[in-house]
């Protein structure tokens, strides 16, 4: 029988993606489990392995736009793997190194290009994997790169303002002094640009603001360090200190960790922090399941994790949805004090910041402190003035005094 | 009783091909045919033996007036037209058995007699002899073609009034040759008599020559011939034609002005009708358009189900490689494949000398349309093998995109357009742009060339000419 392969769904805003490779031909034979092709969205790309073996009929071709529930491929579980050719494959002929395998998809792709195609592909710089084709069998004709090429301007369409004006706005245009260059923005980026005025146009979003003296939380790593690195094989940081300290607060004042939906308060009693890190695709923000049932090092090791993962942008559907709050560190970047964003549907998102050595009463007495200013955006729609100011309270108590934090190195 | 999975009515191009490929997927097949070759009218009295004609008439026009400029010295150059006659015999011949030994290796079992649906799945056939036989099938493929169509004032007669049929079969040439409509089969079948010696002249109802292809290329065309020294009147319309003591007198209006031809033989040569005598189509509740064309859906089905029909009955060019093509999508979707057709890339095809071959949209149907489309031109003139072969008539032409580039339309005029064609469609299959074939390799010295050339001119970067 033959078994359809769906495009699953695989988060709460994306709608659609792209088949940008198969790994496996029509009429190969598949394992359960094997990776059968890239799905490629706005937010990240991941790998669809197959659920059952047998062997496989594709359906659309790579670089072809697909909807959550499409059907790209059948296999027909009725056939059985191919045994003794394969092993007689396998002794002929030992697995190909990586460099090999990839060298050989490299030419079979670019064989497919038509002379044009091949052209402007190679011009203004387009990976034909993303590009559909409306071609026969799905190929991609030149309208189909010169659409592409419009729609992504990586060339970067430059206008010279200072001279004679753009013969159309969205023309590829090189200028001559470079003066201002226009381009297109990419898919991630313009998805972040909507999510973004979208939390603006819906959300009422105000920010109060806190300091906190970072002295405790540094000594406490300071004599805890090489314990800790000892123990768990990496490095104690803040961002776990802050997402303990904003699970307590969210535990103090549930409102922060819930969200609106129409006419409905939904509340969350489950604390799916999100961390936010910047990637050169653009910001993604992978979510740590469960916060106050993790110890700090399970945390430091899953933002380690993300981070990595993200700059190779190998982050999954399911590492970056349905969060409850959100942290993030404008501090890495040396932000002394900003109005974060909320990450919406969310209703609340905590401002870390660089940590400034600063003159602070004491006691009456002048001191100098390792000083951080916090900021929480929230929904004031949901979330009153008072409930925000005594979050964002709670997380510098509980930074200040890390004692009230539940530590567990 | 036999009982088939396909009976295919009609043994032209369209019938005998869908039969092949019926025969490849493992279907029962038959095919019915009326007459006692295979083949039908493109391959018995149609493409095939005009093309023999056409090409032995050709060598005579090169022994006698252009073997002298590559230094042969041929004197006196004549033409047996009986032995002429009989080498065009022979390639049917040929032909035919090509085709009875396809039928054979496919498993495709022939019935010689008319075919008439009864009922969906039966079908008779009644033999030359009187006697009939009824068989039994799933699916019945309509493929019985078309004949050619007549004018009420001038019936064909088969002698002084003739078809295409007759005007392939002489063995004198008439000496004054009368043709009415400058279709593909007027302007070849007049091609072929002017080289053997008539006086021909051709007369169209319509401003132009060759309707349905490009009219710049048309009017090339045009006057290549009337150098050949054929007679050309356009916009004239023939209102009687009459036959006194052998000869045929036609008379004309030409705008206000009437005219009379006088001629040997007029082949009338005004385009085909649908031939479906006899088929009891109508009578099984298949419907006709007011064309009297069978009416079908795009998978080719009927009204009725298990009826199909492909080729001249039904609408679109007449042509024996749409029809082919019909039939190999038809059977395909019979045999549960998804057999498809590309209407856009069928080219049709004018065996004069120079040929005229165009597929795609011409520049007046894509002004028409209203698309916004750029021409890219070259001239045979300007390629070395045109040159060296002493053969310099002819131009390419694009129609392409003005935005995408894709190629809407590709029009060729010269000695060999029918082969230089087969490249444009191709690329227009794959849904390609004139670049592409500018960035594809052309052998050279070839004519192919000027097609890479013209393709250059659409974006104006042709190499051997002027670019405008």
């Amino acid at each position: 029988m033959a078994v359809e392969v769906k495009i699953p769904a695989v988060g709460e805003s994306i709608t659609s993606g792209v088949v940008s490779v198969w790994h496996k031909k029509a009429g190969d034979f598949v394992n359960a489990g094997d990776a059968l092709f890239t799905l490629e969205t706005d937010k990240v790309s991941t790998e669809i392995a197959a659920e059952t073996s047998g062997v496989l009929d594709t359906l659309v071709p790579q670089g072809q736009e697909v909807k959550i529930g499409e059907v790209v491929a059948t296999i027909d579980d009725s056939k059985k793997a191919p045994a003794e050719k394969k092993q007689e494959k396998a002794e002929a002929r030992p697995a190909p190194t990586e460099k090999e395998s990839k060298d050989g998809e490299k030419t079979a792709g670019a064989a497919s290009l038509s002379p044009a195609v091949k052209r402007i592909v190679d011009e203004e710089h387009l990976n034909p994997a993303k590009i559909s084709g409306t071609g026969p069998g799905g190929r991609i004709t030149k309208a189909d790169v010169l659409a592409a090429a419009q729609n992504r301007g990586s060339v970067g369409d430059a206008v010279s303002v200072s001279g004679k004006p753009a013969a159309s706005p969205t023309e590829d245009r090189q200028s001559g002094d470079g003066r201002v260059v226009r381009k297109k923005m990419s898919p991630l980026r313009r998805k972040i640009a909507a999510q973004l005025v979208m939390a603006q146009h819906t959300a009422a979003i105000l920010t109060t603001f806190n300091e906190c003296d970072m002295s405790a939380v540094q000594k406490l790593r300071a004599d805890s360090q090489d314990a800790f690195t000892r123990k768990n094989g990496l490095k104690l940081g803040f961002m776990s200190f802050f997402i303990k300290a904003s699970v307590e607060a969210l535990k103090a004042v549930p409102v922060v960790n819930g969200r609106i939906e129409d006419e409905d308060f939904i509340q969350n009693n489950f604390y799916d922090i999100g961390v936010a890190v910047g990637t050169e695709r653009g910001l993604v923000v992978p979510i740590v399941r469960d916060a106050d049932k993790k110890s700090f090092a399970d945390l430091e090791r899953e933002i380690a994790d993300f981070a990595t993962r993200a700059r190779e942008g190998k982050l999954k559907f399911e590492d970056l949805t349905g969060g409850t709050f959100t942290v993030s560190n404008g501090g890495v970047y040396g932000s002394l004090i900003s109005t974060p964003i909320l990450n919406f549907p969310q209703s609340g998102i905590l401002g870390m910041h660089k940590i400034m050595p600063r003159p602070v009463a004491i006691d009456g007495k002048v001191e100098v402190r390792p000083m951080m200013y916090l900021a929480l955006s929230y929904d004031h729609r949901a979330i009153d003035g008072k409930e925000a100011v005594t979050f964002l309270i709670k997380v510098k108590e509980c930074i200040e005094d890390p004692k009230k934090l539940p530590l567990d190195f | 009783m036999e009982k088939f999975d396909v009976v295919i009515i009609g043994s032209g191009p369209g019938g005998y091909v869908t039969a092949i490929r019926a025969g490849q997927l493992g279907l029962k097949t038959a095919i019915i045919e009326k007459d006692k070759e295979l083949g039908g009218t493109c391959l018995n009295v149609g493409c095939i033996p005009s093309k023999a004609l056409l090409t032995s008439s050709d060598h005579f026009i090169f022994a006698k007036k252009e073997a002298a400029k590559h230094g042969i010295v041929i004197e006196n150059a004549t033409v047996d037209l009986g032995k002429m006659q009989q080498r065009k015999d022979k390639v049917v011949k040929t032909m035919n058995s090509g085709v009875r030994a396809l039928m054979k290796t496919n498993k495709v079992t022939t019935f010689e007699g008319l075919g008439t649906i009864t009922a969906p799945g039966k079908v008779s056939v009644k033999g030359s002899d009187g006697n009939t036989q009824e068989i039994e099938t799933k699916d019945i493929i309509i493929a019985t073609g078309s004949v050619p169509a007549q004018l009420p004032f001038a019936k064909f007669d088969g002698k002084t009034i003739v078809s295409s049929t007759e005007a392939l079969t002489w063995t004198e040439p008439p000496k004054k040759f009368l043709v009415i409509g400058a279709g593909a089969i007027g302007l070849e079948l007049g091609s072929v008599w002017n080289r053997l010696g008539s006086e021909v002249t051709i007369l169209e109802f319509l401003p132009r020559i060759a309707v349905g292809f490009d009219l710049e290329l048309s009017n090339l065309l045009q006057r290549s011939l009337t150098a050949q020294g054929i007679t050309f009147h356009l916009e004239t319309k023939v209102s009687a034609v009459k036959i006194d003591d052998g000869r045929v007198t036609a008379t004309a209006t030409k705008g206000k002005e009437e005219l009379n031809f006088d001629a040997d033989k007029v082949l009338v040569s005004v385009g085909r009708k649908p031939f479906t005598d006899g088929l009891g189509a109508v009578k099984v509740g298949v419907e006709f358009d007011e064309q009297k064309r069978i009416k079908v859906d795009k998978y080719f089905k009927t009204k009725i189900d298990g009826i199909y029909a492909i080729g001249d009955v039904i609408a679109g060019p007449m042509l024996a490689h749409k029809a082919s093509e019909e039939g190999i999508a038809c059977v395909e979707r019979i045999a549960g494949k998804d057999g498809h057709i590309n209407y856009d890339a069928i080219a049709g095809i004018i065996y004069t000398n120079p040929e005229l071959a165009g597929v795609g949209l011409t520049e007046e149907q894509a002004k028409e349309k209203g698309v916004d489309y750029r021409v890219g031109r070259f001239p045979f003139r300007a390629t070395g093998r045109a040159v060296a072969n002493e053969d310099l008539e002819g131009v390419v032409k694009f129609i392409a995109d003005a935005k995408t580039d894709r190629i809407l339309g590709a029009h060729i005029l010269q000695h060999a357009a029918s082969e230089l064609i087969a490249e444009a469609v191709s690329v227009i299959e794959f849904g390609g742009s004139s670049e592409d074939i500018s960035r594809t390799t052309h052998s050279h010295p070839t004519l192919s060339e000027a097609v890479k050339e013209a393709a250059m001119n659409v974006e104006k970067r042709a190499l051997h000419i002027i670019n405008r």
